[in-house]
């Protein structure tokens, strides 16, 4: 058994990292925030080149099919470089409309012509930036409704902690599909988003890492930088830690998701709560060690500190994820 | 780590000789001579030879570097003289391994060798030190002269820092402290939380499951660390991420164990739940923070070597 990545996922994060540092993705991401939405769009249609856009979309519409892992490794890249916009939303939407037997917006979704978002109550309530995205789609129970058409509705647009986001709750709308394949192809497309989420969370984590040795190496305070002091140096090494340990639950989920396994919620659970404590340690770490400028709108580290809050309760919270892996134990077989 | 898995899932006892077969055979792999591996693996395998560990040292702990215990040149090879402390397994073991200094003008790392000594030889006195836990864990050695023969110097003389620092890795992770060894304990713990566990509790049942996720991602993580040595990697400083690891995950599951046990979890002995093997299980814990250096050192290896943080005001 092998578990470490091939050369071609290596190869296709780095590609993807090197796209994403040289589009000034906290620029987009501040654009975001202020309803400026093009730099994120065009940003989005350049990842589609590199088909980011299309690894949930089947192959018949253009897309590659890709899974599990290839999100993971896509994700985590857009968390590390804070990519704004409903990125798990279209992901997760493609294999709700996919597996629910809706072909009309594959094409476009793989091409990233447009965003999706989607509302999967009860973890997933709101329809992230429904106002750059279309189609709009929400499941309750076993319909798959489109709510940006006639008779569909949505609220005005709800501020999240992270000021790239909108929230919005959505209701009525047409109904695209319903019946079985719908309620499975949403439970599918919850582990997915919550599997791409926590990915992003660990990218986001590691650039916080990235942001406070990079500053710890070089502030210096009493004549030397305040990297070498130990109260510093073990707090980001317990964030190391955190993330090192988080990384192969991430992969080992996708890889349980993509085999289909009976273990495969509790995976994604346990990734999402390990990804979601690590990405906050770093937060709260990155935060202490920039001292008062980190807490300042103009220094990007609240970029990523405040999507990290925000994606920790997106997708199932901490208390959601426990609970499943918690389920899955209560009814599982001890070895002796 | 399969056969770690099964071992440990099988409830199999901790082995008298892992200390030779985890520390001193790799060591013997990488550094022994042909003549040195013949001679004493088989005999270590079987357990004729109990190996103990002697690397601390009175003013040597943490800064193990500060060795003072010294080798000198007799004929045909070494006297020892001084005095290790912390010797894990040296009060019943046959033999032990450790550095000496052998050059007394070098510094610190340098000027060191490893060699191997009998503990039952004329001038080796053993003291055996009580631990918290009450058992005989680790003891004193005092050095008067005792002679060791050349055939017992692993690696070259004055290059024992590096012949120990190249194997340390493995105290830290993998296979001393294989996966299998916690997976099993956690499973143990589900196992307890759902025999006595109350289920309108979430509080410890949230504690037994961040239990859980961390074995299991030890034990993915260990792939991942298998992986890369079966194609042609080392372990290096990552091996300190694995000790923090299994050090803290062994303390929380046993803390975790004692909260679902309620008012019984102070009795100890027969006279505990299960034994006692959790109280027991959770004493043995306090010590991993602290052996096979201190998860602070260890700390500071994360931020120096890989996250290349400055060296503070250790030489």
């Amino acid at each position: 058994m092998r578990f470490a990545l091939s050369a071609e996922r290596l190869a296709f994060a780095a590609s993807l990292h090197d796209l994403l540092a040289a589009a000034d993705t906290p620029a987009v991401a501040r654009g975001f925030a202020a309803g400026d939405y093009e730099p994120g769009r065009t940003l989005w249609k350049r990842l589609a080149e590199l088909g980011v856009a299309a690894l949930t979309v089947p192959e018949r519409w253009g897309g590659l099919d890709a899974g599990p892992v290839d999100v993971v490794v896509a994700f985590e890249e857009l968390g590390h470089h804070a990519v704004p916009g409903p990125v798990v939303e279209s992901a997760a939407a493609a294999i709700v409309l996919a597996e629910s037997g809706v072909t009309t917006w594959l094409t476009d979704l793989a091409r990233g012509e447009v965003m999706a978002s989607v509302a999967l109550p009860p973890h997933v309530p709101y329809a992230l930036d429904a106002s750059v995205a279309a189609p709009v789609l929400a499941v309750e129970h076993d319909a798959l409704s489109r709510v940006d058409a006639t008779g569909g509705a949505r609220s005005a647009a709800m501020s999240s902690v992270d000021p790239a986001r909108r929230l919005f709750t959505v209701t009525g709308g047409e109904v695209l599909a319903r019946g079985e394949e719908v309620r499975r192809a949403a439970a599918h497309a919850f582990e997915l988003g919550a599997l791409a989420t926590a990915a992003q969370m660990l990218g986001a984590g590691r650039a916080l890492l990235e942001m406070a040795t990079g500053h710890a190496k070089a502030r210096v305070q009493f004549g030397r930088p305040v990297g070498s002091f130990q109260a510093v140096k073990h707090r980001l090494a317990d964030v190391y830690v955190a993330l090192e340990l988080a990384r192969p639950l991430l992969f080992g989920a996708a890889i349980a998701v993509a085999d289909r396994s009976e273990a495969a919620a509790r995976d994604v659970s346990a990734a999402k709560v390990a990804c979601a404590e690590a990405a906050y340690r770093a937060a709260r770490a990155a935060l202490q060690v920039h001292g008062a400028v980190g807490y300042t709108r103009e220094c990007d580290l609240g970029l990523w500190l405040t999507k990290v809050r925000a994606l920790m309760s997106a997708w199932g919270t901490g208390t959601v994820h426990r609970a499943r892996v918690r389920a899955a134990l209560a009814g599982r077989e001890v070895r002796r | 780590m399969i056969f770690e898995e099964e071992y440990y899932a099988a409830g199999a006892p901790a082995r008298v000789s892992q200390n030779g077969i985890f520390l001193l055979a790799p060591t013997l792999f990488a550094h022994g001579t042909e003549e040195q591996r013949a001679r004493l693996l088989p005999r270590m395998a079987r357990a004729d030879d109990v190996w103990a560990q002697a690397w601390s040292e009175p003013e040597a702990g943490s800064d193990l570097a500060a060795i003072r215990s010294v080798a000198v040149r007799a004929d045909g090879g070494w006297l020892l003289r001084g005095q290790k402390t912390w010797s894990s397994r040296a009060t019943y073991a046959d033999k032990g391994f450790g550095l000496f200094r052998t050059d007394p003008t070098a510094e610190r790392h340098r000027g060191l060798t490893y060699l191997l000594f009998d503990l039952r030889a004329a001038g080796v006195t053993v003291r055996p030190i009580p631990q918290l836990d009450g058992e005989p864990g680790f003891a004193e050695i005092f050095f008067d002269e005792a002679f060791v023969p050349d055939a017992d110097v692993v690696g070259e003389v004055d290059q024992g820092w590096r012949v120990a620092m190249s194997t340390a890795s493995n105290e830290r992770g993998l296979t001393l402290r294989s996966p299998g060894r916690f997976c099993a304990a956690a499973d143990r713990l589900v196992d307890l939380w759902r025999r006595v566990g109350d289920a309108s509790e979430a509080a410890p049942a949230d504690r037994v499951v961040d239990a859980w996720i961390t074995a299991h991602a030890y034990r993915l993580r260990t792939f991942g660390t298998a992986t890369r040595l079966l194609e042609g990697g080392t372990l290096g400083p990552e091996s300190s991420v694995d000790k923090l690891v299994w050090s803290e995950l062994d303390v929380a599951l046993h803390e975790t164990a004692l909260e679902l046990l309620g008012a019984e979890a102070e009795l100890s002995g027969p006279d505990g739940p299960d034994g006692g093997r959790w109280l027991s299980g959770y004493l043995f814990s306090l010590a991993g923070p602290i052996y096979a250096g201190t998860n602070e050192i260890q700390r500071d290896v994360i931020a120096e070597r890989l996250l290349g943080l400055p060296r503070g005001d250790r030489r």
